[in-house]
């Protein structure tokens, strides 16, 4: 029976799961977003700040996709959601009937009250809105603060770099995202922010915003006291789930929406994939808001076969990421912490261009690997995965690193001096 | 907390900031320009030679020096900042001018050649060096399109330097247009052998395999011609598909041809003009493969005048040879080819029309180890890769599936793997088994496994 299957939010979760629910079956599909009419790929906005691409090409679909395929695309803001009625409340003060209801709404940035964030030219980045913001907050401007040290943040300063704007950027940790990565890769990835002329302050804070007569950001001031002249602010602190319009809906919420391992809230008909939702039992190894690209993806993949065919439960493999902080790519497979555990042991090698490095992560007892750290060169997923899958141990790994190199034709390969080191027992934890 | 800035010796990250030093190097393109237009409107006719140092002199070290100052002073890595917000490589005004030049100077070269006379004569002594007798219009176009290969191919050398791939392919296609389509084909001249390019061939010169330059080059004194004749025929036939089913058409496009010489030095800063739509796809597909059928056609039409001696098909076969030159080789491949690279990007000849490309394509479908491979389920859906690929590929709708990129049109330029910022793409020559594949290819998901099609 054909059922009416609507969507809050048209970014990669929200279209993975329309894509495959047109794949799986023949129900109505309608996708709601207030952001952008059509889906476009968000790690891809910096892109169109630097001149890369135009907006128009950062959408994977052209526009005559959506109609072909029988998707229904919404450009309204969602206010409201009655599951008992089992309809979607939206701002034009109308109201759309859904039979399922698949809430993929996304983050909005994480702010923590600073004094002056309100002031003009004080900002988060995020959404597209956020990227026509900031083109307007940066036009003839020459300095920029940058608050916090994450993935966003990064492409910030990668951003207004482009546009010859000077950065400051204040990273509350001792070295440049180490909340994530080891320190040796924390500290070769600061000094490659240097290299760029960003000015990285690792252990300092934002105090306040200091804004001028107009209501514009002036400066800031550090919790070390130091006053950054700046007609900029760029808040990157993080993201939380995008859930506000959820509170008098009676569906349960926490940090995120709460989800089962099926993806479904406490109401039956109602779902929540991507950035917005929040594991009630933690999955192993996982965290209970993952808010990266894939993840999102996956849970989408998921959830429309649940919807379509039998209920499945969300069971990621091995965790992947990847990143690019200014010109050094960065892969991860398994799980690298950014202290290894007791029970782990490390090797790390790093070359001395301090532009390229590797980490593998293996149990201490049986050698087994679980986790390898990419800087600056391309490992293949598959070969990496399978290693993973099939408990390789560091020997194996080793002896055959070759076969999952990814970089390109003629590229100098490491995995001789990577093996040379190995044996030369340079191993560090 | 270590402050220390690493990197002083970075004096200038700013591309966009114009120093002295690239201004000095711009004045002396401009003025190796000027000088071509005073040669031009005839002033200084008895100096033939200082012009000719002059122009072409100040054209090549000016850019030498723009390019030194622009690139060096700047980290490795993707240089594509402002490609959409400067006029040139955007549509803008100045593309357009410079498009209008560019497509009145192939008119004037094809059409109206008196109008260059001045210039001509300037590249007289060199000629005569060369090639022991004085230039004309074919002389001053190969040196200028040499020219614009090795100044623009210098640059793409330094833009791309942090990737080996590129380095090497353009130091193949500088190499092959310097020797095997300027100076071999001018010291053959000299030798007085037949003027002839070893690394063109049918039916991209499509009058190598015509009965009427065979039966010269044959007739011509010496064995050369018939070598000549012989390498023509075994390389279109013997060596071109062995060589596309083991690296697939980029052995000759990306790596050997003039044409694509000169899309990626000259044409590089216009790549991303390329029309990525569906339907510019179903244009080229009707487009590239009419232009291959016109050609062999006319081909098979002019062999059998010649054995027959005109008796069935009388002057039918010479209209169609006149008409392929005139509409293919003159408008299309030339004039639009060229002429349009700012405003429809690098690769319209290649890609719309050239029959070469269209039969190394076939083969590279079918008949090829070549392929892209994609990284498991890395892709972000950036786009980089499909915006920068000059064939209007939509590489990314196969890489967020995680499928193969098996297409009869990629030349296998590389730089969709050399943009993509997570690693996602790789060229590969590898064996023909699963090649192409509707599995599922996204790794990382364990709870479902789905055959991307939509």
């Amino acid at each position: 029976m054909q059922q009416h299957i609507v969507i809050i939010g048209n970014g990669i979760s929200g279209i993975t799961c329309a894509r495959n629910i047109r794949k799986l079956s023949d129900h109505r599909i309608t996708v709601i977003s207030a952001e952008t009419k059509h889906f476009f790929s968000r790690t891809a906005l910096m892109y169109v700040y630097m001149g890369h691409m135009r907006f128009e090409d950062i959408k994977p679909y052209e526009d005559g996709f959506w109609e072909k395929n029988r998707i229904e695309l919404m450009h309204q803001h969602v206010i409201g959601v009655d599951p008992i009625a089992k309809t979607v409340l939206l701002a034009n003060s109308s109201r759309l009937t859904f039979d399922k209801l698949v809430i993929a709404s996304g983050s909005v940035s994480a702010r923590f009250d600073w004094p002056g964030q309100n002031l003009k030219g004080v900002q988060s980045l995020y959404s597209f809105q956020d990227l026509e913001l900031m083109n307007e907050n940066t036009k003839d401007i020459k300095q920029a603060v940058i608050v916090g040290g994450g993935l966003i943040g990064i492409e910030m300063a990668e951003m207004l770099h482009s546009r010859q704007i000077g950065v400051t950027m204040l990273v509350r940790e001792k070295k440049f995202w180490d909340t994530v990565l080891p320190t040796q890769e924390a500290s070769m990835i600061g000094d490659h922010i240097r290299e760029y002329k960003i000015d990285l302050r690792q252990e300092e804070e934002l105090l306040e915003i200091n804004g001028d007569e107009n209501g514009k950001v002036k400066s800031v001031t550090t919790k070390n006291g130091e006053e950054i002249a700046c007609q900029f602010v760029g808040l990157t602190v993080g993201v939380k789930p995008n859930i506000a319009f959820l509170r008098e809906s009676g569906i349960e919420t926490d940090k995120g929406v709460l989800v089962n391992e099926f993806l479904q809230t406490n109401v039956q008909d109602v779902f929540a994939i991507g950035d917005c939702a929040q594991f009630k039992t933690l999955l192993k190894g996982r965290k209970a808001i993952e808010q990266v690209w894939y993840t999102g993806r996956m849970q989408a993949e998921t959830l429309a076969n649940t919807l379509c065919k039998q209920p499945v439960t969300y069971n990621p493999g091995n965790w992947f990421n990847s990143a690019k902080f200014f010109d050094i790519e960065y892969q991860t497979y398994g799980i690298v912490l950014n202290k290894a555990l007791e029970n782990e042991e490390v090797f790390y090698w790093k070359h001395n261009s301090n532009k390229r490095s590797l980490r593998i992560v293996f149990m201490n007892d049986t050698k087994v690997v679980t986790g390898f750290n990419v800087f600056g060169m391309r490992l293949r997923h598959e070969i990496c995965d399978k290693w993973l899958n099939e408990k390789s141990t560091v020997d194996q790994v080793i002896a055959n690193l070759q076969e999952a190199v990814f970089d390109p034709e003629f590229y100098k390969s490491y995995y001789k001096e990577i093996a040379h080191a190995y044996h030369s027992k340079l191993i560090t934890t | 907390m270590d402050n220390t800035n690493p990197s002083l010796s970075i004096s200038n990250p700013h591309p966009e900031h114009t120093d002295w030093m690239q201004k000095s190097g711009l004045v002396l393109v401009l003025s190796g320009l000027s000088v071509l237009f005073l040669a031009f409107i005839g002033i200084a006719k008895q100096a033939p030679l200082i012009l000719f140092v002059l122009s072409f002199g100040m054209l090549l070290s000016g850019s030498v020096i723009y390019t030194i100052r622009t690139y060096l002073t700047v980290h490795e890595g993707v240089k594509n900042n402002h490609n959409f917000s400067r006029s040139l490589t955007s549509r803008g005004v100045l593309a357009w001018m410079l498009g209008i030049l560019i497509t009145l100077f192939y008119i004037i070269i094809y059409w109206y050649p008196q109008l260059l006379q001045n210039v001509i004569s300037i590249m007289n002594p060199f000629s005569n060096l060369l090639r022991g007798r004085p230039a004309d219009r074919w002389f001053l176009y190969g040196s200028l399109y040499t020219t614009a290969v090795l100044a623009m191919g210098f640059k793409a050398l330094l833009k791309y330097r942090y990737s080996n791939y590129q380095r090497i392919r353009t130091s193949s296609v500088i190499f092959f247009q310097l020797a095997f389509s300027f100076l071999i084909p001018g010291l053959l001249q000299l030798f007085n052998q037949p003027e002839f390019y070893f690394s063109y061939f049918w039916p991209l010169k499509y009058d190598y395999l015509f009965p009427s330059t065979v039966h010269s080059l044959i007739n011509h004194p010496g064995g050369m011609g018939v070598f000549m004749v012989f390498w023509g025929a075994a390389i279109t036939f013997i060596a071109t598909p062995i060589l596309t089913y083991f690296f697939g058409k980029r052995w000759y496009c990306s790596w050997v041809c003039g044409c694509g010489g000169l899309a990626n030095t000259a044409g590089d800063p216009f790549r991303q003009l390329s029309d990525k739509s569906i339907k510019a796809w179903k244009i080229e597909r009707w487009s590239v493969y009419s232009v291959l059928v016109f050609i062999i056609i006319t081909t098979i039409l002019l062999w059998i005048n010649s054995i027959t001696n005109g008796s069935i098909f009388g002057e039918l076969s010479q209209n169609f040879a006149k008409a392929y030159g005139f509409f293919i080789g003159a408008i299309f491949s030339g004039v639009i080819g060229v002429g349009f690279y700012p405003i429809m990007g690098t690769r319209v000849w290649c890609r719309f029309g050239c029959p070469m490309a269209a039969i190394l394509g076939i083969q590279q479908k079918f008949f090829s180890r070549f392929r892209i491979t994609t990284n498991g389920g890395q892709c972000i859906s950036c786009g980089n890769c499909s915006t920068y690929c000059e064939m209007g590929i939509d590489v990314r709708s196969y890489a967020q599936k995680g499928q193969n990129i098996v297409r009869a049109s990629c030349v296998g330029c590389g730089i969709c793997a050399t943009v993509c910022p997570r690693g996602v793409l790789k060229l590969e020559n590898g064996s023909v088994q699963n090649r192409v594949s509707n599995q599922p290819i996204l790794i990382g998901n364990n709870s479902v496994r789905l055959n991307e099609q939509l």
